[in-house]
């Protein structure tokens, strides 16, 4: 490799690292509390860690918990865990629209890498989405996911409850960090946000859709609905 | 290692990964029409507005809680913080707020 190109690959890497530290903060209590309830649940400390290291996906791995102290069957969790994450079609679809071309074979790899957290701060980043940073971004929250389940199971119930109440604040206002610096720039950005965040509250509330499903189907809905009106605004515009 | 709980896992990695990773390998060779293109490059915005509202009203019993954290992000967001600031910020507020409320 070409020095330059090296220290580029190494730049891009270093700022998804950067970028991926307030996604390992937020994942902490979320970890943490996944950790508690698999020690509750009967998983061993090695079963806990490897669910986080191979499934990487916290709302599912919730869910299997609960399925588990239900004794459902496992084709069953797994069906359920294809739903709930079903939605990351839509999010890795819509980043491949971001990514530098790269061989299919590293895609693939990072891919393993895209959470709703990973997927909105590589989404929103103002320039290109490199290889390097994509490694450096998921990797900062895979090994806080990982560690922080395994170190749960093992002390969860000796953190202080203020802390671990106030740190489930943490991804939230990692989204609306990511968020708002766009909604100054663009009108239609405003309308995308709310319309989807209108109909994710009225699905979550009155249906009886999974938060995935629900998630997914407002942003899919909005993106569409915004794409047509302000085409429309635009061709009337030009006329 | 309970070996049920072994495939178990080892099923829902795959089912998890499959979603995550098939759209980076069709997309590289079959490209969207030009308006799904704009579709899709609007649904990080979408989504963000979605994974917001209304769960972050729902991280504790007390509402205001979520909403003291949410407004205190948006505040320290819309004045230019930086993402990791905006996060320390509302967890700053919020440790503040349950330790005194």
């Amino acid at each position: 490799m070409h020095s330059t190109a090296l220290a580029k690959y190494k730049s891009e890497l270093i700022q998804g690292i950067q970028a991926g530290i307030s996604i390992a903060i937020g994942y902490f209590p979320v970890a943490i509390a996944f950790g508690l309830l698999a020690e509750r649940t009967g998983l061993s400390i090695a079963e806990t860690v490897m669910m986080s290291a191979i499934v990487f996906a916290g709302a599912a791995q919730y869910m299997s918990l609960s399925l588990i102290a239900a004794h459902v069957g496992a084709w069953e969790i797994i069906m359920t865990t294809f739903i709930v994450n079903i939605r990351h079609f839509l999010m890795s679809a819509s980043l491949n629209e971001k990514v530098e071309k790269d061989s299919i074979w590293i895609k693939a790899l990072y891919g393993f890498g895209v959470t709703d957290e990973t997927y909105a701060v590589a989404a929103v980043r103002q320039e290109m989405v490199t290889a390097p940073y994509m490694f450096g971004l998921c990797l900062m929250a895979y090994s806080s996911w990982v560690i922080n389940s395994g170190i749960g199971h093992i002390v969860g119930e000796n953190l202080p409850a203020f802390l671990q109440e106030s740190m489930g604040i943490a991804l939230y206002a990692l989204f609306i960090g990511l968020l708002v610096p766009s909604l100054k720039k663009h009108r239609k950005i405003i309308v995308l946000a709310l319309l989807s965040a209108v109909i994710n509250s009225v699905l979550l509330t009155t249906g009886r859709l999974s938060i995935g499903w629900s998630i997914a189907l407002s942003s899919l809905f909005s993106s569409v609905v915004v794409e047509c009106i302000f085409r429309k605004l635009e061709v009337q515009q030009d006329e | 290692m309970n070996s049920q709980i072994f495939w178990l896992i080892i099923g829902m990695g795959v089912v998890t990964y499959i979603p995550r990773m098939l759209p980076f390998v069709i997309f590289s060779q079959l490209h969207l029409p030009p308006f799904w293109q704009n579709v899709l490059k609007n649904v990080p915005y979408a989504t963000l507005g979605a994974l917001i509202v209304p769960s972050v009203f729902f991280i504790h019993e007390d509402f205001l809680f979520g909403a003291v954290g949410a407004f205190t992000a948006f505040i320290a967001a819309y004045f230019g913080a930086n993402v990791f600031f905006v996060v320390m910020c509302s967890i700053a507020v919020l440790s503040f707020y349950s330790f005194f409320f």
